[in-house]
């Protein structure tokens, strides 16, 4: 399968020449497989949000190359601007950015700028607004009258209006509260499901990335450190501690019922396998 | 980008002039340019010349930071210039069309653009070397006397912390507001004036929005932390006087004294 975004030697410098002078991203050597949930973690300032934004073209790479679907994307003015439409970005904090009188005026400002038919941007807002389960009620307010999930949810119907290809969230669920954050991760499945699309989530919560994801990226001062499974990745606890990273919980407490002399299951990383580890241990017989 | 606005920005160091007091500091730019518009002659713009490579030598700072601090004023420098060149009457030296260029309007144009250069790398060599809150901070001291007319001067040099502090929050807060709208295909490039401007509203909307809401939350944070105003308050750095400072100072002094005294003999 060819990846639909690589990234080759990809390098960002910021500021450079300047006493303020970082390396952000060093030789970066990525790629994205079509239809994949790929998750990517990484300490504070360690690249990720540096790095996807050279995804859909907003950074301009200091050196090296990204490709969308085997081209370069910054081979041609007018690719660039249509990767941006196919590369669907969410930012961190992303409702700090609504502007527009209402909401659905501003859920359809990417599909305008598409220059799409007036009845097609009508649609798409209207199912962009259904994926995030804003109902038809708040479509008329301004989007400051919403509260903060509410808000979250908005920015995100605005990306997908666009019906991007590839799906990429910038800490989607910081700072909500548990109800919001299990509803913006079904949201986004359900948007992957629906229109068979790649998912690329940046998130500093591991149970999260560990219910969602297939495929793990973990950044590290700037370095791809490890890509793999959930199940690889969280096999290296102690390396993650030394980025300043931790596994889920329930890794955690698995690990310690082995040091306490229990021969469990060490891999386990979400609540569900750790419960048929359990069971299993008692011998398969279910109840307690 | 935006990034690479350089006005107020500060550079740390551990130079002479990265240590020297705010106040030396800025007087020492009041004396400078005084001089430099006390100059008589060529003497007199070499003497503040001089005085100019010899603080930027000490200070370390990159000729490339200086010159991409005055480039945003470049068109005002050219048109000064031009002004200058063609409006000054003097001995004919080229005529075309209906513009003439005199001798005396050459050397006007060429001091002035020197003045103005001099003048903005002299100032900005302050706050490329002072944090912007010693800055504030040496100019309340320095304003303190006008306190007995009742001139709000602790008021306004906190006005202007402030200011400076979040000119950068600022800048950045653009960058991001515009990189989500060209996510979103946004395009800030291409179209004619009116339209540039029209991509201008989807970028001061939020900005306006979230500089209100800082606002607000520095006003509850500082109230917070018992903020009631300068009265009796004290500061976590006092300023010292060293002997760095009087030399700075006597420096300031020789250069402006120097400089009027050359001009006595039309220098
Ligand atoms: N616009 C910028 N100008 C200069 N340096 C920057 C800029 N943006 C990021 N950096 C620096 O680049 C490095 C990587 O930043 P980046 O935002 O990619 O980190 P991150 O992994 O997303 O962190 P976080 O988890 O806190 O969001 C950081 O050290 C940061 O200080
Ligand atoms: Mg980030």
């Amino acid at each position: 399968m060819n990846p639909i975004i690589e990234t080759k030697e990809l390098t960002h410098i910021y500021s450079r020449g300047t006493p303020f002078e970082r390396v952000a991203l060093d030789s970066v050597n990525f790629s994205v497989n079509p239809g994949e949930f790929m998750g990517i973690i990484g300490h504070t300032g360690s690249g990720k949000s540096t790095l996807i934004q050279h995804l859909n073209g907003l950074l301009k790479p200091t050196d090296g190359q990204v490709l969308f679907d085997g081209t370069d994307i910054w081979g041609d003015k007018h690719f660039t601007r249509q990767v941006r439409f196919k590369v669907g970005l969410v930012f961190q904090y992303p409702e700090y950015q609504l502007f527009e009188e209402t909401v659905f005026k501003d859920i359809s400002l990417g599909p305008k700028n598409m220059k799409l038919p007036e009845e097609e941007i009508r649609r798409r807002v209207y199912e962009a607004a259904a994926f995030v389960e804003l109902p038809d009620s708040v479509m008329e307010l301004s989007p400051f009258e919403l509260s903060g999930g509410q808000k979250r949810r908005v920015a995100i119907a605005g990306v997908i209006a666009m019906e991007p290809d590839v799906l990429i969230l910038d800490e989607p669920t910081a700072g909500l509260d548990p109800k919001g954050r299990e509803q913006i991760l079904s949201n986004i499945r359900a948007y992957q499901d629906a229109r068979h699309a790649t998912v690329i989530m940046v998130s500093h919560s591991m149970e999260e990335i560990a219910d969602s994801v297939e495929r793990l990226v973990v950044i590290h001062d700037a370095h791809i450190a490890m890509d793999g499974t959930p199940r690889e990745v969280f096999a290296h606890a102690s390396e993650l501690e030394s980025m300043g990273l931790s596994v889920p919980q329930v890794t955690n407490v698995f690990l310690r019922l082995r040091k306490m002399g229990l021969d469990v299951d060490t891999s386990v990383y979400t609540t569900e396998q750790a419960k048929a580890a359990l069971l299993a241990l008692k011998g398969g017989r279910p109840g307690c | 980008m935006l990034k690479d606005i350089t006005i107020g920005q500060y550079f740390p160091g551990d130079t002479p002039i990265h240590r020297m007091d705010p106040r030396t500091k800025i007087l020492n730019v009041i004396f400078y340019i005084i001089a430099l518009f006390s100059c008589g002659g060529i003497v007199g713009y070499v003497l503040v010349l001089a005085y100019l490579i010899a603080a930027v030598r000490i200070s370390r700072i990159k000729l490339k930071t200086i010159l991409k601090g005055v480039k945003p004023l470049i068109i005002i420098i050219i048109f000064t210039a031009l002004l200058n060149m063609f409006y000054t009457p003097g001995n004919e030296l080229v005529h075309f069309w209906r513009l003439t260029i005199t001798d005396a309007g050459l050397k006007n144009a060429v001091l002035m653009v020197a003045r103005i250069i001099m003048l903005i790398t002299g100032t900005f060599l302050l706050t490329y070397t002072t944090s912007p809150i010693t800055l504030t901070d040496g100019l309340e001291l320095l304003l303190n006397p006008l306190k007995k007319l009742h001139a709000p001067v602790h008021e306004l040099a906190m006005m202007m912390s402030i200011a400076l502090r979040f000119i950068p929050t600022l800048i950045e807060e653009t960058d991001k507001i515009m990189s989500a709208q060209k996510a979103r295909g946004a395009d800030f490039e291409t179209g004619n004036l009116i339209q540039k401007a029209k991509a201008l509203i989807p970028i001061l909307v939020p900005l306006f929005v979230s500089a209100f809401r800082r606002a607000d939350e520095l006003a509850t944070a500082m109230e917070c932390r018992c903020y009631t105003g300068g009265e009796g308050r004290t500061r976590l750095n006092p300023l010292h006087w060293q002997r760095l400072d009087t030399i700075g100072l006597i420096c300031g002094i020789v250069l402006l004294t120097g400089v009027i005294v050359l001009r006595q003999f039309g220098l």
